[in-house]
């Protein structure tokens, strides 16, 4: 996923809404105008952009909503250099709607560098399902691998869809297989069952990591 | 029976609250910001209060199929401690959030001057933010409370169909019926209003502009006081369509003022449909 055409197709395809009230296509043009030369004006905007573009997904990219996706190209016309300063303003004044826009925003938005990753970890505290999906996309590359294992078992955990976790079986190591093994026979002596995905992927990894003790990477623990 | 409580705080109820609120007909409901028995030291407070209130607590609400919608303020009380002054300026920013309906609850505790500064300046706020208000009335005094509000509120510039006063009773009804503000009653196993007594009521004043809530909170209180309400007017002889209009209408007409209820599917559930308010999701159409 290159982040500038991504961008380019969330703008296309928030623009590309049946026309209807909502979205407000004047009210999104100027906010956007607006932001560019006026960065403080980010706040009210950023809150006000459910009402003014809608929440139901995009026809043309159902895994956006309109207004998760207006909000990443209102950051996105931020002046680069103010990014990860409002990007996290924006993260931590939020209800849960924008902090979730904002955590999706993260990994189209390059100039953000390493300042979106203490926002994953406060996501990831949460038990909002909404905002710990949002904060396993391709922007977690930038986690640990600790905290990254147990927000996977956390998905799992929680009932969140695998699938929401980006580049799952490319990161997933001996010691998340370990951690996974281990919450099945607490499923099992407990008699419920693991999610079927969770199962899925415990599957694959034992056939991998099949051999003897599970590896740990002390590098990457700190 | 659909039940939309109009003042409810959730923040100090469990999750067997919410299953067995779904399970009497609630579907949607608003919290407003109040007092949490223990004093807050600080503004810092707050912040986590009312970033729960826009935050996990609409998320625990959906869990249960319960739309969860919130109003803000810093409640009369705590408007006299001076650690918490700075709180007023924190509430611009929760005041444009999706789910914030209202300001409120504003209004007067113990009447003094911390609180009719405090008052005034939420009534300027929800003027400026285009938001109705919630005034709560106090528990000492009521009815020269009530008084005094509907004289800060006449001040305000606000108008008053934009704004409910809240937790009458017999005594204050008068006071607030003919002044064109919407009338709240809290329905409590106790004190303040019970269900007979509030039919009592709406046989005598109409259905019009008449908000019926639980209020139920950290105190002896019942989230279900809202349908028994409801199974009282029905044996009292009101019909379906005026209870659905006291506890479900009349609710989505105050607070649809503020164009930012979302009541999902919930808009096309009803047989009588309810009325269409700029910007709310009730106009989203749907199956």
């Amino acid at each position: 996923m290159e982040p500038e055409p991504e961008l380019e197709r969330l703008r296309a395809a928030l623009l590309a809404v049946p026309d209807g009230r909502l979205p407000d296509r004047d009210w999104l043009t100027e906010a956007l105008a607006r932001v560019g030369s006026e960065p403080a004006a980010l706040g009210r905007l950023f809150a006000a952009a459910g009402r003014r573009c809608g929440r139901e997904p995009l026809p043309d990219l159902p895994d956006w909503t309109a207004d998760d996706a207006a909000r990443v190209l209102l950051l996105a016309a931020l002046p680069p250099t103010e990014l990860p300063g409002q990007a996290e303003t924006c993260y931590r004044h939020g209800d849960a709607a924008e902090k979730r826009a904002v955590l999706r925003a993260l990994p189209l938005l390059p100039a953000v560098g390493d300042a979106g990753v203490p926002l994953l970890h406060d996501a990831i505290r949460t038990n909002d399902t909404r905002l710990v999906s949002a904060a396993l996309g391709p922007y977690a590359d930038r986690l640990d691998q600790a905290a990254w294992r147990q927000a996977v078992l956390k998905c799992v955990f929680t009932g969140i869809p695998l699938s929401a976790v980006s580049g799952l079986d490319r990161r997933a190591d001996a010691e998340l297989t370990t951690m996974l093994a281990g919450f099945a026979d607490e499923r099992r002596a407990a008699g419920r069952d693991m999610p079927a995905d969770a199962t899925a992927l415990l599957d694959r990894l034992s056939v991998l990591h099949r051999s003897g003790t599970p590896a740990r990477s002390g590098a990457e623990e700190a | 029976m659909r039940i939309f409580d109009p003042h409810i705080h959730m923040t100090s109820r469990t999750t067997d609250d919410y299953e067995r609120m779904a399970a009497a007909g609630v579907r949607a409901l608003v919290e407003p910001a109040f007092w949490l028995g223990q004093p807050r030291t600080s503004a810092a407070s707050f912040v986590d209060y009312f970033d729960s209130l826009v935050g996990w607590e609409p998320f625990r609400a959906a869990q249960f199929g319960i739309r969860h919608h919130a109003t803000i303020a810093l409640n009369p009380k705590e408007a006299n401690d001076p650690r918490c002054r700075e709180v007023l300026d924190l509430l611009p920013r929760y005041l444009d959030k999706d789910g914030v309906v209202a300001v409120g609850e504003v209004g007067y505790d113990s009447m003094t001057p911390e609180e009719d500064e405090v008052f005034a300046a939420q009534l300027a706020l929800a003027v400026e933010h285009e938001l109705p208000a919630m005034v709560h009335t106090p528990h000492r005094d009521k009815a020269r409370g009530t008084e005094r509000s509907l004289a800060v509120i006449a001040e305000s510039g606000l108008e008053p169909g934009r704004v409910v006063i809240d937790h009458l009773n017999e005594v204050t009804v008068p006071l607030v019926r003919d002044t064109g503000c919407w009338l709240g009653f809290s329905i409590y196993p106790e004190t303040k209003m019970s269900p007979p007594r509030m039919v009592e009521l709406l046989r005598k004043y109409g259905t019009e502009r008449m908000l019926v809530n639980s209020a139920a909170d950290w105190g002896r209180s019942d989230p279900l006081l809202t349908r028994a309400t409801g199974e009282a007017m029905l044996a009292a002889g009101f019909g379906d369509d005026d209870v659905d209009q006291v506890l479900w209408r009349n609710p989505v007409e105050f607070y649809g003022q503020s164009g930012r209820l979302d009541l999902g599917a919930d808009e096309a559930s009803g047989e009588t449909g309810p009325g269409t308010f700029e910007g709310n999701s009730i106009l989203r159409g749907g199956s």
